[in-house]
């Protein structure tokens, strides 16, 4: 719309004071202190002895740890922003988890540069894409505690994926592995018209934005 | 959706006070390349200072109808939807793009008359995009057996009330339930309680007519209804879910 049009007598709510704070809401976007829950079915509820986390796909090698081993995995706390594209954003939110540089420690990716995508695959049938070099480099992590406490299933316990610095359907709930692949596959929402990549800062919330 | 969804002004064409704190507004649009039972669009407004909030609200109306309806609860601390509910009047317009989500939805042309069976459940407002849903069933002359269970705190909070018993009345194969979970009126006939096992066991599909769910409303709503029927034997996969938290407003 080339000119901008104003909402007669619509004032908003009052303003976040403080810049630093306003500064970390993307676009589009307005803080809560509430943990909302999206999900497109059910919560499922996968017993832990059941669980198990694996790296599969196209790559040479295939690990795989069940909730035990995963757990003594060197853990990570980390405090991060997150973006829903329902428009909510939370800001100094505390989890624990592996780091996926972690996961992916047991893996030559230097061998197989044409792998270049992760499929993140989940309980419940869920899926999303995301370009490899998104959760390397300290920037995602897999995580079983929230706030000090374990991971509610409808915030996806025992555990999900996150990825902070994308809209938070790339964190999938309830991740059981990644695929790692040589071609970029949409994913759940990616097919259903939601953006391939997500980027919160960019507001790519829909296919083409 | 290979095209970018582009921001429309919308006009206010008529408000519809649906309860004490739900209206529906209908709504204007130049260019609405339509849309399917269940879809949302997102809501823009924007201040003097250029300072902007956005929201989602669901499509209430049916997919072909000439305007496009949504409704929308008025919450207390919101700051979106005290706007929606009181600020605005006829003539109006308002910044809207869509339709967007392309899971929870319906189309009546998948199946026809020999469609799944749908069992749908509405927590309050949640009722939106089930509305849309009925209203497309209607307009598209299926007749696929369907029933809404429907929880309101009281009568006067039941959404699109006259149009269900309406709709109802003249479709043995529509049924309504209520629920009214705080005040009942005298002689009231329905459930007087939330929605537990019991009462999904006794109103939604058995398994076996392979029925497809829809749930809307709250999130532990959605949480009680998703869990049941899955104990009571549906699929995941067959049990649709749209949630919406404290927040929103």
């Amino acid at each position: 719309m080339a000119e901008q049009f104003i909402s007669r007598g619509f004032k908003g709510r009052a303003r976040e004071t403080d810049r630093a704070r306003k500064e970390r809401i993307p676009p589009g976007q307005y803080e809560t202190q509430d943990f909302p829950v999206l999900s497109a079915g059910p919560t499922p509820r996968t017993q832990l002895e059941r669980w198990d986390f694996s790296i599969k796909g196209e790559v040479a090698e295939e690990l795989k740890w069940t909730w035990d081993e995963f757990l003594k995995l060197p853990r990570e706390t980390s405090t991060v922003d997150i973006h829903c594209v329902t428009k909510w954003s939370k800001l100094d939110t505390l989890w624990t988890g592996v780091s996926v540089d972690t996961l992916l420690a047991g893996i030559d990716l230097d061998a197989q540069p044409a792998l270049r995508y992760l499929i993140a695959f989940c309980d419940g049938g869920y899926t999303t894409n995301l370009p490899l070099a998104d959760v390397r480099g300290g920037k995602a992590w897999v995580v079983y505690e929230y706030d000090g406490k374990p991971l509610e299933p409808v915030h996806g316990g025992p555990a999900r994926l996150l990825v902070p610095h994308l809209y938070f359907w790339k964190s999938a709930k309830w991740v059981r592995g990644f695929k790692l692949v040589r071609e970029d596959h949409p994913g759940f929402w990616e097919s259903l018209g939601y953006h391939n990549y997500g980027d919160p800062w960019k507001e790519q919330r829909y296919a083409d934005d | 959706m290979a095209q970018q969804l582009k921001w429309q002004l919308g006009t206010v064409a008529e408000i519809r006070q649906e309860t004490p704190k739900a209206k529906s507004l209908i709504l204007e649009l130049p260019d609405w390349p339509t849309h399917l039972a269940g879809q949302h669009v997102d809501v823009r407004l924007t201040a003097e200072d250029g300072y902007q909030a956005q929201r989602s609200y669901s499509i209430a109306s049916p997919p072909g109808d000439k305007h496009l309806m949504i409704t929308v609860e008025r919450i207390e601390a919101g700051e979106v939807s005290p706007y929606l509910t009181d600020g605005l009047r006829v003539g109006d317009r308002i910044e809207l793009r869509g339709p967007i989500g392309g899971y929870f939805v319906w189309d009546a042309r998948d199946g026809g008359n020999d469609g799944p069976p749908l069992f749908l459940a509405a927590g309050g407002s949640g009722i939106a995009p089930l509305m849309s849903m009925i209203r497309h069933r209607v307009s598209a002359g299926i007749k696929v057996p369907t029933r809404l269970l429907y929880s309101s705190r009281s009568y006067e909070e039941v959404i699109y009330r006259e149009e269900l018993d309406r709709l109802s009345a003249h479709d043995p194969t529509l049924r309504v339930i209520h629920t009214l979970t705080r005040r009942r009126p005298p002689n009231w006939m329905g459930y007087g309680r939330r929605i537990d096992r019991a009462m999904l066991a006794d109103t939604a599909w058995r398994p076996a007519e392979k029925p497809l769910a829809f749930t809307c409303g709250p999130t532990a709503f959605v949480e009680t209804v998703a869990t049941h029927l899955g104990e009571l034997g549906y699929k995941p996969e067959r049990i649709k879910t749209e949630r919406f938290g404290p927040t929103g407003g």
